[in-house]
């Protein structure tokens, strides 16, 4: 077990100092934010009251389509040299590629957050009224889920051609319960309202990024497999 | 006396990619500090061969045995004791040639990794490169590389498909020596080659893939009645 982890870390390390060399996934993750952004203060009046509500929404489409954009590199980038290859000979529990990846996402998606949620608070002039606390909690729920579930179906569909369309078209719906819970609870928890429904919405991503967690690291190694 | 147990001993192989079969009922067994060649005509099998025994692929049918215990696939103890060099180095090229050498010490547990993978750069002749990126790599220097992340871990079992592509002369004097060393320290070396300058000078057996199964080998350490491998390759691929 917790030579799962550490590989798991070795791998994560490897993967982000590659990005840290690169910038290759970071930069365009972080310049599609910055854009939806952007596009979305042109699009509503930042003073209409209105538009309020709908910012904590536009936290989890950044999230989602910045997340898709690291994800689909994710193991592409592996396929190069044959690398994933190098990694499914090594002598490693391929679940710990899975946990490597899942890190490494995580961490990415994280950055992208910390920069552009804030931007979008401040350029929206966001009234923080609720719990911060239970907001950013939200977030680490749902954007873990997010990742758990990307990783693995990234892997699944990284042997197919046009990879990059079929990684949304097999994400989007499995993401839907989850999604729904956390616009629903990051607008409550942001707004200070209904705050009470709100964290059965959290059990339910809890429960939600448990399962889904179970899930994949158990049928990782059958997706690695190749006939 | 105690009988001698192979290294590797693969019974039966089989294996189908798609509806063809590529490997037909294939056996051999490779002892401590030999050196087998694997040779034969393109398509024969012989890459197909390696990336089962080196667990990239489930073999269809069949046994592999290692050191006498049947493999269990993706066990890790079984993995760390094999190293395979196939057709793609399975380097990262945005990494160093050092990072990438550490990247898989790491993962195969190697001890007094920095020191292990210093001092292979520099066997390797890759020791005033080591920090650039191996994007920038030629050929040569990338299977120099390539090689130097296969002993690394000092694997029982070497599987090298092709290594001395892209090798310059002092490359290839460089590897066969290296090959040589590992053979003396009781590795058992399989060897998929075409040049037959390279057989003779290194193995102790050559075998013949073609269609899927052996149809032809050759013994390299008895000096009597030998024919050049050239002429035995020709004689074997055109019979039958
Ligand atoms: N992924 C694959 N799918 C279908 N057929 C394959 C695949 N890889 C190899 N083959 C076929 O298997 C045969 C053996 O290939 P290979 O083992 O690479 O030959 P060799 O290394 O001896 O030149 C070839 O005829 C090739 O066309
Ligand atoms: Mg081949």
């Amino acid at each position: 077990m917790m030579e799962l982890i550490r590989d798991g870390f070795v791998i994560a390390g490897k993967d982000l100092r590659k990005e840290w060399k690169t910038k290759e996934t970071i930069s365009v993750m972080l310049i599609f934010s910055a854009l939806v952004v952007l596009v979305f203060s042109f699009a509503f009046d930042p003073a209409n009251q209105t538009v309020k509500t709908v910012i904590p929404g536009l936290v989890w489409l950044i999230t989602i389509f910045s997340a898709l954009l690291g994800l689909n590199r994710s193991f592409a980038s592996e396929l190069e040299n044959g690398c994933l290859n190098g990694l499914r000979a090594a002598p490693i529990d391929p679940a710990s590629i899975y946990i490597g990846k899942v890190i490494a996402n995580f961490v990415l998606v994280l950055f992208v957050q910390m920069v552009s949620i804030p931007v979008l608070f401040i350029l929206f002039d966001y009234r923080f009224a609720g719990s911060l606390l239970w907001f950013l909690a939200t977030v680490f729920l749902g954007t873990y889920g997010l990742i758990i579930i990307g990783t693995f179906l990234a892997a699944l569909a990284v042997n197919a051609q046009n990879s990059e369309m079929l990684l949304p078209v097999l994400l989007l719906p499995l993401l839907s319960p989850l999604m729904i819970g956390a616009v629903q609870a990051s607008a409550a928890f942001a707004g200070g309202e209904n705050m009470e429904s709100a964290m059965s919405w959290i059990q339910l991503m809890a429960g939600y990024d448990l399962l889904f967690t179970a899930v994949c690291l158990l049928l990782f190694e059958y997706i690695l497999e190749d006939s | 006396m105690k009988e001698l147990v192979a290294m590797l001993e693969i019974k039966n192989l089989s294996k189908a990619l798609g509806e063809r079969p590529v490997l037909r009922n294939l056996s051999f067994a490779v002892n401590k500090g030999e050196i087998l060649a694997v040779t034969g005509p393109n398509g024969a099998g012989k890459s197909t061969l390696f990336k089962c025994a080196a667990g990239l692929m489930k073999p269809g049918g069949g046994k592999i045995f290692l050191d006498g215990r049947p493999v269990k696939r993706n066990s890790p103890e079984v993995k760390r004791k094999i190293g395979f060099l196939g057709h793609e180095p399975f380097l990262y090229p945005s990494l160093s040639a050092v990072e990438n050498l550490r990247f898989y010490g790491k993962l195969y547990k190697v001890k007094d990794l920095d020191e292990k993978a210093f001092e292979l750069l520099r066997k390797v002749g890759l020791h005033y490169f080591k920090d650039m990126p191996v994007r920038s790599f030629s050929r040569g220097m990338i299977q120099r590389l390539a090689i130097a992340r296969v002993l690394l871990p000092e694997p029982e079992i070497l599987l090298l498909d092709e290594p001395h592509t892209g090798l310059d002369r002092d490359g290839l004097a460089l590897f066969n020596g290296i090959l040589l060393e590992k053979k003396a320290e009781g590795a058992a070396i399989l060897l998929i080659t075409h040049d037959f300058s390279q057989v003779e000078t290194l193995a102790d057996r050559a075998l013949l893939l073609k269609k899927g199964k052996i149809t032809a080998s050759m013994e390299l350490r008895n000096p009597s009645g030998r024919i050049s491998v050239g002429k035995w390759y020709e004689e074997a691929v055109n019979a039958g």
